[in-house]
């Protein structure tokens, strides 16, 4: 969620018990500021919170002028001091998807692979490496996870410029009520997947500018979403059971929206029997 | 087309000096007579309808005008006849702008109905209360909580604040506690743990058995129904006991529960949990849909709907994550015949008055300064381990009775659990991480600093403490967390049919043939030990009866 509406955003997202200490709000308040002006981003959203057995990471974005574009991610132990991560890479994603359990909250420890293929292990050798992950590397894949997956903006906060770039909507005055209750009306801020998959037909409906991303309708599985509205029917709040954790708010016929995650970084694989 | 022939009317006017009415009357004055007459001709109303030409055709015209169809001259008499059906119609325009009811308003009104302060209850009732108040002040709590960054917005707290004193009126409640929220796919809930007063609870148990008899009953109640239905074979699978669930007031029982699903709606009391209901719940996962009759489909099935699960779910959270700083509770020493009670162990604790609360930095720094102050539940699904191979004549169900099982199949081991008040650090860990994270929750002040502790079992589960004050709450999807993924348990094997042998087949009738030749063999052999013995008289009706 951005930086500026931290505050009220938290509030909003209160409902599932999971928030920040007031001394991590003005921490944040002052620190998010200064990441802005320091890496020169555009914008700076607090992404969340990856609580470990020992301590917890806190995650903030930073977006240049394309928001569709990789974000820079940066980690503190405390908000107050921030570190940048390494952008996330095919390999390290597709290994820390390889491990279970909590996180340490120590950014250097390391895991050792319970249970790898041979060759793996065969090839790691030769390159001298020791199969070992960091935590911070895992770190990286799983915030790339987590928002690949479930990052979330309602339709029509974003437009994409014919020459492919993604602006945020000035003219995006909220969701209507009916259809802020709507999956249909939120897509994945991610590079779309199912897009070109529509027919002819459905894609005739739609419109290039606004629509360019996936929408959550069609989430596998069905019901990962749960959409509720809180605070007596102000606010939407959609949870993910995907990832436990993530939260997304919008206040219907306004422009505040966003997204956060409080969690342990897990994914929640036993999802299907639970539903 | 037009008139070119000297007799067609009209031909002389398109000669050159002549304008094309000038047929028509040339005079001017006469003209406008002539218009005034024309238009007063226009204006007559039919005799049969009541509309008149003139204003037909205004209206006509406007409606076109200002619809800009295209094609008009084609469809020109369409136009007309819909002009005229018009007529028929309310003026007013059927779609009106209805103020939309949003759900919204009628939600504010639930909540606006906690702020007015009931009718009736003057102030003479309050200062009844002030002696002993049940009300927890939850925004203490909420404060406290705060400060490590869990719990719901002040708003929300204050409406529970305002629910719960409404509860408190309601119901005749000695203690009364925010227990927490769970969250759910269509609605949460949010729950208070309450103890009711003493002669109370009464009234309770009346409800609960009526309700028991409908469903499982006691293992009394099968017996006698079985002996009534005497003439088909009786089958001598008798299912496993049911295990009684705990008294009100006792063991996994201890407190009653109330739900809502939002600050102003009224509060639903949950039912007793039941150990079957606690040792299936062990076994499944699901998610909690907001609606507590909703039914919880799974396997092992679970015996119950929602409201029961999430009555296990309380049951199990609460007896493994309410702890309290060491020392807060004691066990009351009244209870002298320990020896007695045999490995049963001391299910009350009060207050300690002499307790002195630890620094900040000891409660975060050793989990063992912390205990636990709920019984935990044993692998039976009670606090208290029964024998359920009680003879059900016995009244008073005793522990430690094992000398009764004649008959039954298997010995039950006694099952013990953790006994009340040990300290946390005893807790088993997941997988090298241990079962709690303490942390304080700030580093830069540590003089006013609060102890938080975290469930890693329950996660969603914390507590704190600071000076003399602890809570414990929990928010969360209401699982605990199990690093290996959920495997759901799987359907017991094919039973093995009972094994064919040459006792239990069914050979085949013997055919009429053969029924005669043995017969006529028999016969023989019946002739000559006739001949033998002349004193017996065998019957022969014995070999005709086989005629099936």
């Amino acid at each position: 969620m951005e930086a500026a509406s931290l505050p009220a955003a938290l509030e909003l997202v209160a409902g599932g018990g999971a928030g920040l200490s007031p001394e991590k709000r003005a921490a944040l308040g002052a620190s998010l500021l200064l990441l802005q002006r320091d890496y020169r981003f555009e914008r700076v959203w607090f992404w969340g919170c990856i609580r470990g057995v020992r301590g917890a990471y806190y995650i903030a974005e930073g977006l240049g002028p394309d928001r569709a574009a990789p974000r820079s991610r940066l980690y503190s132990l405390d908000c107050v001091e921030w570190s940048l991560l390494p952008p996330a890479t095919e390999e390290m994603v597709a290994q820390a998807e390889q491990l279970k359990g909590r996180f340490q909250g120590d950014p250097a420890f390391e895991y050792e692979y319970a249970e790898i293929n041979a060759e793996d292990a065969e090839r790691l050798f030769e390159d001298g490496k020791e199969p070992v992950i960091k935590e911070e590397a895992r770190l990286v894949a799983t915030i790339e996870q987590i928002d690949r997956a479930v990052g979330v903006i309602p339709r029509g906060a974003f437009v994409k410029t014919p020459l492919g770039s993604v602006h945020e909507n000035r003219n995006f005055e909220g969701l209507s009520w009916t259809e802020a209750k709507k999956l249909s009306s939120y897509f994945h801020f991610t590079e779309p997947v199912n897009l070109k998959n529509k027919t002819l037909l459905e894609k005739a409906l739609l419109d290039p500018s606004t629509d360019f991303l996936d929408s959550l309708e069609h989430d596998i599985p069905q019901g990962s979403w749960t959409v509720q509205l809180e605070k007596g029917g102000a606010v939407v709040v959609l949870r993910s059971l995907l990832w436990l954790g993530l939260v997304f708010y919008h206040v219907p016929m306004t422009k505040q929206y966003g997204y956060i995650y409080f969690g342990t970084g897990e994914k929640n694989l036993d999802l299907p029997f639970m539903l | 087309h037009g008139p070119y022939q000297p007799h067609e009317p009209g031909y002389g006017l398109y000669q050159p000096g002549y304008s094309p009415y000038d047929d028509q009357i040339p005079d001017p004055k006469s003209r406008m007579l002539a218009i005034q007459n024309a238009k007063a001709y226009l204006l007559k109303s039919s005799t049969a309808s009541g509309l008149n030409l003139y204003d037909h055709l205004a209206n006509m015209l406007t409606k076109i005008l200002d619809e800009q169809p295209t094609n008009v001259v084609d469809i020109i008499e369409n136009i007309s006849k819909d002009v005229k059906w018009a007529q028929f119609r309310k003026k007013m325009d059927t779609l009106r702008d209805e103020h939309e009811i949003l759900p919204t308003f009628e939600a504010a009104e639930k909540r606006k109905a906690l702020f007015l302060k009931a009718n009736g209850e003057g102030d003479e009732e309050l200062e009844e209360e002030i002696g002993e108040m049940p009300l927890p002040n939850v925004m203490e709590t909420a404060f406290y909580f705060e400060q490590a960054g869990i719990g719901l917005s002040k708003d929300e707290y204050y409406h529970i604040f305002l629910a719960l004193k409404k509860l408190i009126t309601v119901q005749p409640i000695q203690t009364c506690r925010f227990w927490g929220k769970i969250l759910g796919l269509e609605m949460n809930y949010i729950i208070a743990e309450v103890q009711y007063h003493e002669g109370e609870e009464e009234e309770e148990t009346e409800e609960e058995e009526v309700i028991e008899e409908e469903g499982k009953g006691m293992g009394e109640d099968e017996d006698e129904e079985k002996e009534k239905e005497d003439e088909p074979p009786k089958s001598t699978y008798k299912p496993p006991p049911v295990i009684p669930k705990e008294e009100n007031g006792t063991g996994a029982n201890k407190f009653v529960y109330f739900v809502c699903n939002e600050p102003g709606k009224p509060w639903v009391k949950l039912p007793s949990v039941t150990p079957a209901q606690i040792v299936c719940a062990r076994k499944i996962k699901k998610f909690f849909t907001g609606r507590l009759d909703a039914p919880v489909v799974s396997f092992p099935p679970f015996p119950g709907n929602e409201a029961n699960y999430l009555r296990a779910q309380i049951a199990r959270i609460s007896a493994g994550t309410q702890i309290s700083p060491i020392g807060f509770y004691q066990f009351a020493e009244e209870e002298g015949e320990e020896e007695e009670e045999g490995g049963r162990g001391r299910d009350t604790y009060e207050e300690n008055p002499d307790f002195q609360p630890l620094s900040v930095a000891e409660m975060v720094d050793s989990l063992s300064t912390w205990v636990h102050h709920r019984q935990s539940i044993l692998k039976q699904g009670r606090c208290v381990w029964l024998n359920p191979f009680q003879k059900p004549e016995e009244e008073e169900e005793e522990e430690n009775e094992e000398e009764e099982k004649a008959e039954e199949p298997d010995e039950l081991q006694q099952e013990i659990g953790p006994p009340l008040l040990t300290p946390v650090s005893e807790d088993e860990g997941i997988q090298n991480n241990p079962a709690w994270t303490a942390q304080s929750s700030t580093t830069l002040i540590p003089q006013y600093a609060v102890a938080i502790l975290q469930s890693n079992r329950w996660p969603g589960a914390y507590a704190f403490a600071s000076g003399k004050k602890f809570d414990n709450i929990y928010f969360g999807w209401g699982h605990k967390y199990s690093p290996e993924n959920h495997t759901p348990a799987l359907p017991p094997p094919v039973q093995a049919e009972y094994p064919s042998g040459p006792e239990i087949t069914e050979t085949r009738d013997p055919t009429l043939e053969e029924e005669l030749a043995f017969k006529a063999a028999k016969e023989e052999a019946l002739a000559a030990s006739e001949e033998e013995e002349d004193d017996e008289d065998l019957v022969e009706d014995d070999e005709e009866e086989e005629d099936d």
